[in-house]
């Protein structure tokens, strides 16, 4: 049905249920509004969109429908009236100086305003209530006198970001917002995503400045890029001061991913990139630093404390280094390189990239390896976070990335989360999980921890640590024994049914209740839950991956969602929440020692030869070396020489103390990076390189989602681009690399990567494409994969059976508790960017770990005490954190922090399969701190 | 979402039963919310910010929620209040007909401000908006009793009856 109205003399037709606000912006006729946002539920607070619909009192029309025969007039001079009454009335006790209107200059309230002539100086009614500021939050400002109590904030809280932290104090007079129980902002539960702030009309909620002055976004010169942190790859607008040669200010933009949503990290985090401590210089290492070893005393592990919020001095380590011009330390490198290659072969060599860089460069750096090193010893961070999944993915649907986008939870019946601690993690993709949640989508969490996407859930199921593969065998078990499964799906697009069958057998709810500390009958339940839905996705973390039957885990989740055949359609699928901005991507474009760029085995003659045709080289046959095993073989002197792209292995890889003695093991390093890292302390010679919003290029985030990031500010000093300096090295090594733009570098991977077959610079614009995406033209690409069978030789998905293992190290009496390790919303990865970003280490400024109180209470240590944690592998000093969100019997520390660094303490065990270190479970052992 | 940390009341057993019967009441347990606070404010003489916690928990909604309606009704009282509670009406009949020098005479003799309780606990005294009875106004209320056609003398009279 629709409505056919006449608005302002001009005939409308729309839906029925539409608003009369909606349908007059349809036809061109803007309504003034100031509590109405089209992202939010209308509510009609603030009256400022009344209009004329010939009955006794005017309507709003944010709220009223549009009705058949209707007659609107939206500027009749009763209307007008009663605005301009509303604006006196609402600018009478208005503020003098608007946050808002000195830094972005969009104070809604202001413009109308002068809109109707109305100028707060003219007005008697003497002004301000005494309402207070509060800038107890690092990056946002609150001014209660500006506020006009539109609701925006509380609604864009509640129902955007789901975390319902503001809420209205008092009534009359001295109504006002309060975060939590009239906490100040800064001390609140908020997690200063700011969406509130970007969506208040007046200067109530502002942005702070953080690099330099916020000027009019018009001002500012507007660069779409995306956020630099997290694999959602959030689209946002950079406003930049060309002056400055700053960002002072970070938009979300509409784009299908993200909605305009951020959270802290990405509207907050990008000042790091103007840190003191920019690398701007080629540097080498001096003579009488040689034989090498750690600079600074963290690196060292000399085991001092050191205050919050502290870097590494760099009076510290840069006396070791002397200043040189790029033509030297470009020559030193190839020059050392050569001679290790020459010396000691090919396999003498290895590289990082990072899953941090672009798709040029990370494309470009496996061809460095690859054709001008000769290995295939090439890895980067995956390894540490989703291998296993990829291996499990590879192996039984053939296809390593995301079958269905995090988007399409709002079709799901069904949405199981399994060791995903994503509102920390993935925040802006769980706000579409809590949306979901809160809007028919049943949710089921299964972590060890009572994580904040936890408190969303219908079903909880917290597990004991490292026992994912006998709960979800007990589910099949169930899903099997109560019929629950898609026998249909089995038949037609699956293998391995019948051994599947026979392992889960040995799995009923009331063993793996035994092992995992669920209750049979919460299984029986959940499992119940799961096989009923007509649609049902599943979404997994590192808390899957991360294990030395990591690739069980994920392998499990997989057979759940054949058995019960929730691939391939709406509301369905598999969704392993991929970490770094790029690590999709930078996997995709072959930083991984097994296969070519798109997946493509180096083993494999035929794909072999194509790569020789395409770079003019012979290419190593063998498989490669992956990130611990190259550790391993630093340390016993089969790896000899090292090229580190944007990586820090010192603090990201398990077993710290020995990665210590592995790096300085090492003939030569060079290490490529934006800051001196922690890593670089044992590099021979360091590369200045350009942050992200320095350069150009493409970045593929958990979605499959190819997507741009323009260029917005100069590099400092002497700092080059990444996929420059790697050209360097290859035509110092002898090696012909001659890209001007990284458009060529991309056009060059696209053309060897079928998966990316068709995007190019051009139609990637204005928010990206998925891949594949055969008609780039006309489509976003296609989010749906494997409707109908599987890439696999047989065109179907093979179900893995597999037996529960218990971790590689289990606690005894000496290690009595389980360590798990992972991050903070506010935190990315070892640090480097965020501990430099002054709101984000503000707010996060010092490491802790977290236990239950009941284990402090009978160690009889007090919270907020400094403790010793101790493994088999070495020891930290941090506080202690009481929580009960975390089991009885656990411990949780972030691994961000290099005064205290969680992967002291990890185990380096790996995955035989996905070769990935099982960060999620050591044993440790919890001593009050002596010092 | 724990704003406060550790929680220091707690409903008894029988009070977390009726609790549970409240909320059962309704198909949507947070109607039952204004009954709980109520008898929160019984069990714990007034409704402080771990209280508010301590009902968000039972209702699973956020402590701001919570705080808006605690804030919103001017009978949850959020500080200790005394033994006796007087709330003077200062609306416009009770106004006009001396409710401020009834106010001021209170304030005097209890030694409080409007909104302070007296130092021994006895007296908590408010200013509050229309009780309906203007017909006996200048007005005030005492704990659960109306007292009208107030003067200082007849206020002296029931201060005395109250202690």
């Amino acid at each position: 049905m629709s409505a056919m109205l006449t608005i302002d003399g001009r005939k409308v037709s729309v839906p029925e249920g539409t608003t009369i606000w909606e349908a007059a912006r349809q036809a061109g006729i803007e309504i003034p509004v100031l509590c109405h946002d089209p992202r939010l539920r209308p509510v009609g607070v603030c009256r400022m969109c009344v209009v004329d619909v010939g009955e006794r009192v005017l309507a709003a029309s944010c709220v009223r429908a549009a009705a058949d025969g209707m007659t609107v007039q939206t500027r009749s001079e009763k209307v007008e009236r009663c605005r301009k009454t509303l604006t006196e009335l609402l600018l009478s006790d208005y503020p003098a100086d608007s946050a808002r209107e000195k830094t972005t200059g969009d104070d809604l309230l202001l413009a109308l305003g002068r809109s109707f002539g109305v100028r707060p100086e003219y007005l008697t009614i003497p002004r301000g209530d005494g309402r207070a500021r509060d800038v107890s939050s690092p990056v946002i400002a609150v001014d209660h006198a500006a506020c006009i109590l539109c609701d925006r904030c509380i609604r864009a809280c509640d129902e955007i970001q789901h975390n319902d932290v503001i809420g209205r104090t008092g009534k009359g007079y001295t109504a006002r917002i309060a975060f939590d129980l009239d906490s100040p902002m800064g001390k609140s539960t908020c997690v200063a995503c700011g969406e509130c702030a970007s969506v208040c009309p007046t200067g109530a909620l502002t942005h702070k400045p953080l690099t330099a002055p916020i000027r009019p976004r018009a001002e500012l010169k507007n660069v779409d890029s995306v956020c630099p942190y997290c694999g959602v790859g959030c689209a946002v607008t950079l406003h930049v001061d060309p002056a400055k040669n700053a960002v002072v200010l970070v938009d979300g933009r509409p784009s299908p991913g993200n909605e305009s949503r951020l959270c802290v990290k990405g509207r907050y985090g990008f000042d790091y990139a103007l840190h003191p401590q920019r690398l701007t210089v080629p540097l080498i290492r001096r003579a009488e630093f040689y034989p090498k070893g750690p600079l600074s005393g963290d690196v060292k592990g000399d085991g001092r404390r050191r205050k919050p919020g502290g870097l590494v001095d760099y009076n510290e380590v840069l006396p070791a280094f002397s200043e040189a011009s790029w033509d030297e330390a470009l020559d030193l490198v190839a020059k050392r390189l050569s001679e290790i290659k020459k010396a000691d072969g090919p396999g003498a060599l290895a590289g990082f990239g990072s899953a941090k860089c672009s798709n040029e460069e990370a494309y470009v750096f496996q061809k460095l390896v690859r054709a001008v090193f000769g290995t295939n010893n090439v890895d980067h961070c995956t390894r540490l976070c989703h291998a296993s999944s990829v291996a499990a993915l590879l192996e039984t649907i053939g296809s390593g990335a995301v079958t269905n986008v995090f988007g399409d939870v709002k079709n799901a019946e069904v949405a199981l989360i399994a060791g995903s601690s994503t509102t920390d993690n993935h925040p802006v993709a769980a706000t579409f999980i809590k949306d979901a949640a809160q809007h028919g989508t049943t949710l089921i969490v299964v972590d060890q921890r009572e994580t904040g996407i936890a408190r969303h859930a219908h079903h909880f199921l917290r597990i004991n640590p490292g026992t994912d593969v006998a709960l979800y065998n007990a589910w099949m078990h169930v899903l099997i024994s109560e019929g629950l499964v898609n026998r249909e799906y089995i038949a037609k697009h699956t293998e391995g049914f019948e051994a599947l069958r026979e392992t889960v057998k040995r799995y009923p709810p009331e063993r793996a209740a035994e092992i995992c500390g669920v209750p049979a009958d919460k299984i029986r339940e959940a499992a119940s839950v799961f096989g009923r839905a007509k649609a049902a996705i599943i979404f997994w973390g590192m808390g899957i991956s991360q294990h030395t039957h990591g690739t069980d885990n994920a392998r499990c989740l997989i057979s759940l969602a054949l058995l019960t055949g929730n691939v391939g359609r709406p509301g369905t699928g598999l969704h392993p929440l991929r970490g770094q901005n790029n690590v999709q991507g930078a996997s995709d474009a072959g930083l991984i020692p097994m296969v070519f760029p798109d997946y493509q085995s180096v083993e494999d003659a035929g794909i072999r030869k194509r790569f020789e045709a395409a770079w003019g080289v012979r290419l190593d046959p063998k498989r490669g070396l992956t990130v611990v095993e190259i550790m391993t073989g630093a340390l016993e002197k089969r790896i000899r020489g090292m090229y580190m792209m944007g990586e820090n292995p010192f603090l990201s890889d398990p077993n710290i103390n020995k990665v210590r003695k592995a790096l300085a093991a090492l003939d030569f390093l060079c290490v490529q990076d934006i800051f001196l890292t922690e890593t670089a302390e044992f590099a021979d010679v360091i590369l200045p390189a350009t942050s992200f919003f320095e350069k150009t290029g493409t970045y593929t985030n958990t979605d499959r989602r190819v997507q741009i990031g323009w260029k917005a500010v100069e590099p400092p000093g002497q700092a080059r681009l990444d996929w420059e300096v790697v050209s360097e090295i290859a035509r110092r090594m002898g090696y012909p690399m001659e890209y001007v733009t990284a458009e060529e570098i991309f056009n060059e991977f696209t053309a060897l990567a079928p998966s990316y077959q068709g995007l190019t610079y051009q139609n990637l614009q204005p928010h990206g494409k998925l891949w594949p995406c055969p008609d780039p033209e006309r489509s976003d690409g296609v989010q749906l994969l494997f409707g109908d069978g599987f890439p696999t030789p047989s065109g179907r998905g093979k179900f893995v059976p597999c037996e529960y293992r218990p971790a590689a190290e289990v606690p005894d009496s000496d290690y009595p508790f389980v360590l798990n390790t992972g991050r903070l919303l506010e935190h990315w990865h070892t640090g480097v960017m965020t501990r430099r970003s002054r709101p984000l280490s503000t707010i996060q400024p010092e490491a802790f770990c977290e236990m239950n109180p009941d284990d402090l209470a009978a160690a009889g240590i007090p919270a907020g005490a400094y403790v010793s944690v101790s493994s088999r592998r070495g020891s930290i000093t941090l506080r202690a954190h009481a929580s009960r969100r975390i089991a009885p019997g656990t411990v949780f520390i972030p691994f961000h922090f290099r005064e205290a660094a969680a992967n002291v303490l990890t185990n380096d065990q790996l995955d035989p399969v996905g070769k990935i270190p099982e960060f999620k479970f050591c044993a440790v052992r919890i001593d009050p701190a002596t010092a | 979402m724990s704003a406060l940390g550790a929680v220091s009341v707690q409903f008894t057993r029988e009070q977390l039963a009726e609790v549970r019967r409240l909320q059962a009441l309704y198909p949507d347990k947070r109607a039952a919310l204004l009954p709980v606070l109520h008898l929160a404010q019984e069990a714990f003489g007034h409704i402080s910010l771990e209280a508010e916690e301590y009902a968000a928990g039972l209702f699973d909604l956020s402590p701001a929620h919570v705080h808006e309606v605690v804030t919103f009704y001017s009978l949850f009282f959020r500080e200790p209040r005394g033994r006796h509670v007087i709330s003077v009406c200062h609306n416009l009949t009770c106004h006009l007909l001396g409710a401020q020098r009834v106010l001021t005479h209170l304030k005097k003799r209890l030694g409080v401000d409007v909104g302070g309780t007296t130092p021994d606990g006895g007296v908590t005294l408010l200013s509050v908006e229309c009780l309906c009875a203007c017909e006996m106004a200048p007005m005030m209320q005492v704990n659960d009793r109306y007292e009208g056609n107030l003067t200082p003398e007849k206020v002296d009279r029931i201060l005395a009856e109250l202690r």
